[in-house]
């Protein structure tokens, strides 16, 4: 396969083509990367700070700061304060979990397209708590969590089984098709409860969209320690997905039991994104587009690609609420719907690239 | 002791030959030079094609029996050939349970045969319309012209048109010095996941009520189905089937390879993008007619394959009966299973898909056994 013919050596990934060698990531020495990556944080509170500023309600940009530091009950400090921090955390998280995530999909099934949305790990989870609303009327994140990680865990055991089974290898297209094929199973059975249901169908179409908005901050901070301890392990693992990405059988004979690395990052993967799509709902793309934008910028080397994705996932997801707000004022664009019509082009430009599928 | 037709002993070798060639996968050559005609026929695929047209005329027949006004087999016999036995048999046999019945079958075997074509086309039993994105494109137009509440008579032409723009833009999109199945795949994906998207952004701005309508459709109904629908489908089947059965040939060479197809002479860009059009063509007559059924197109050519082998035009018309016998059973299910009539994609979304994974299963355990 050709992603698998890259060299990778070290930190200093090269790809060698006929002769050339080809640096992969953009920024190609230690110091160059963790200036990029300091660079990141900054456009990182520059999106943030755009998202606590701007809204349906006009506010001015000089009450953001004192709405966070010198509260006085003002309506400007309200909205800043209650609606668009919320928001602007919650997509930060989200956003966070899953970038890491989907560079954990791309290095484990290595698999330059996988990613949550995809794989249908994102509809699993969808459709476990549209139907845990359905039977439990249950409609806060607490109530349907455990739902979201059972769907997303069930989801990525029957996607890797079909793209297993489905022909006679695992190529990238197998393994996408058959996490299409589950996500249109389940979006199917999703549309049965929906059809049959008005009021689950109104209680969710917004939050099926994938949506920052209409939660609270306190039901999100059960969600907190899933989601630290899985980015924790996420970028610890990252050192396991560069011996991984060397091949199997060099892996192997290097020492790494890849077997376990691999249940391990599911297990994270679960975590991740049945939390994100818990406190978000389904916000496809982001896991596939951070990884390959992280890879471009950073080379090869998954330390540094984990590092990003942690900030440019955030970035990404609150710079498309942004958008979403800036669009269809005074409404918004729900932010899942603008990363699929931002993300699936490159999709499209990646299954374009000459040496991702073999004929 | 062992003559010919003797009741002890073993069977004759005439009658043990016949029996075999029909239970056996075995392919006949016929060839006519004169003709210039050659091609390998298979006993048990005709066997299966015409055990399986008794019985979809035979569910056919009994689903006219069923309703609020029950009618014996007979009577729909007599009410369909003209001469009813009572006045009002006319009305509701030929008027209101015919339609719906015609229009059930063949939308099952346009979205069976879709689905067999791309499989076929892309090499791996896991495509069909419904993921190339051509039931999104269809969706789109209709949901929009559901929730801006447009006439409903646009919603068949709209279907079709958003069906096959989304697949000519598919297939542009991939075309790339040629287009590869692989490629197709993924584009396909894309394309679909940007359609889903703004069906998504129709169905979150637009009032409950109207867009609960867009749901219903979205999942595939015969309710309603009038005898428009019906021709609709005659006309598209008509016109599409016989080029797709013409393609056959080239596409069962294509399942080898691209490289192997054109040295057996087969010209693989053109025979793409025809199976690619026709494919599209019926999947759109079908989504235009009675909404996306969802897995039709998936399952029967899976069911059509493990019963008579691969590729070829006995396979197409296989995989278009089981089509036809699985919607029609469905929807039969659909509306008098349950206290209230449902969608019929939402009977196939729920059986059928367990059902798939269910062949999943099988196929892989086969594969490595």
């Amino acid at each position: 396969m050709a992603i698998a013919d890259r060299d990778h050596v070290g930190s200093n990934a090269v790809k060698k083509t006929e002769g050339r060698t080809k640096r992969v990531g953009f920024l190609v020495s230690r110091s160059r990367r963790a200036v990029g990556l300091v660079a990141l944080a900054l456009l990182l509170t520059a999106v943030s700070a755009a998202s606590l500023s701007i809204g349906s309600a006009p506010t001015p940009a000089t009450a953001v700061w004192p709405a966070l530091t010198d509260f006085d009950g003002s309506n400007d400090h309200i909205i800043v304060r209650d609606m668009r921090l919320t928001r602007t955390l919650i997509g930060l998280a989200v956003g966070a979990a899953l970038g890491v995530a989907g560079g954990l999909m791309q290095a484990i099934t290595r698999n330059p397209l996988a990613e949550p949305g995809i794989l249908g790990v994102n509809a699993g989870a969808a459709f476990a708590i549209v139907t845990a609303v359905y039977v439990f009327g249950a409609v806060t994140p607490l109530g349907y969590v455990w739902f979201a990680f059972f769907g997303a865990a069930a989801a990525v055991t029957i996607v890797y089984l079909l793209g297993t089974m489905a022909g006679s290898k695992a190529t990238p297209v197998t393994l996408a098709l058959a996490g299409v094929v589950v996500t249109l199973l389940l979006d199917s059975w999703i549309t049965l409860i929906l059809v049959f249901n008005e009021r689950t169908l109104d209680e969710v179409r917004f939050w099926l969209a994938g949506s920052l908005a209409g939660r609270g901050l306190e039901e999100m901070t059960f969600l907190v320690p899933f989601l630290v301890i899985a980015l924790l392990a996420g970028l610890l693992l990252a050192r396991q997905l560069n011996t991984l990405s060397l091949g199997e059988d060099v892996a192997r004979s290097l020492g790494a039991r890849t077997g376990r690395v691999r249940l391990i990052s599911a297990i994270v993967v679960v975590i991740l994104a049945g939390s994100a799509v818990a406190a978000a709902g389904p916000i496809g793309f982001v896991g596939l587009a951070v990884p390959h934008i992280a890879r471009s910028l950073a080379g090869a080397d998954y330390r540094w690609i984990q590092s990003y994705a942690l900030l440019l996932g955030p970035t990404l997801l609150v710079g498309a609420d942004v958008l979403g707000r800036v669009l269809a004022r005074p409404g918004e664009v729900q932010v899942g719907i603008i990363t699929a019509l931002l993300g699936a082009p490159l999709l499209i430009a990646l299954a374009r690239r000459k040496r991702l599928v073999s004929t | 002791m062992n003559e010919p037709g003797s009741l002890t002993g073993r069977p004759s070798r005439a009658r043990t030959r016949i029996v075999r060639s029909f239970t056996s996968r075995h392919r006949i050559p016929l060839r006519c030079a004169r003709l210039g005609f050659s091609t390998r026929y298979s006993p048990w695929t005709a066997f299966l094609i015409v055990a399986l047209s008794f019985v979809v005329l035979g569910v056919a027949a009994w689903s006219m029996t069923l309703g609020a006004y029950p009618i014996t087999v007979r009577e729909v016999i007599a009410a369909l050939w003209g001469s009813p036995v009572n006045p009002q048999d006319d009305f509701i046999v030929v008027g209101l349970r015919a339609p719906r019945v015609v229009t059930a079958l063949l939308a099952g075997a346009a979205l069976a045969m879709s689905g067999a074509i791309f499989q076929a086309l892309v090499r791996n039993p896991l495509a069909a319309p419904d993921i190339i994105g051509v039931n999104a494109g269809a969706g789109v137009v209709v949901v929009f012209l559901i929730v801006t509440g447009m006439p409903a008579a646009l919603i068949a032409p709209g279907a079709f048109v958003g069906a096959l723009t989304t697949a000519v833009v598919v297939y542009l999109l991939t075309w790339r010095r040629g287009v590869s199945g692989a490629r197709l795949v993924l584009v396909g994906i894309g394309v679909n996941a940007i359609l889903s998207a703004l069906i998504t952004l129709l169905i979150i701005r637009f009032p409950v009520d109207r867009v609960s309508l867009a749901v219903w459709w979205q999942a595939g109904t015969l309710h309603g189905s009038t005898a428009a629908d019906a021709w609709l489908l005659v006309v598209g089947c008509a016109l599409l089937v016989p080029i797709a059965l013409r393609l056959t040939s080239s596409a069962h060479v294509m399942t080898f390879g691209d490289d192997a197809a054109r040295g057996l002479g087969v010209r693989v860009e053109p025979a793409r993008a025809g199976l690619l059009l026709v494919g599209s063509g019926l999947a759109a007559t079908a989504v235009a007619a009675v909404g996306p059924i969802g897995f039709i197109a998936l399952i029967s050519p899976h069911i059509a394959r493990m019963l008579a082998g691969h590729y070829t035009s006995g396979v197409l018309l296989l995989s278009a009966l089981i089509g036809a016998t699985i919607v029609l059973l469905a929807d039969t299910a659909a509306q008098h299973a349950f206290a209230f009539s449902v969608p019929v994609g939402v009977l196939t979304a729920a059986v059928g898909a367990p059902y798939f994974l269910y062949l999943m299963a099988r196929a892989g355990r086969r594969a490595r056994a």
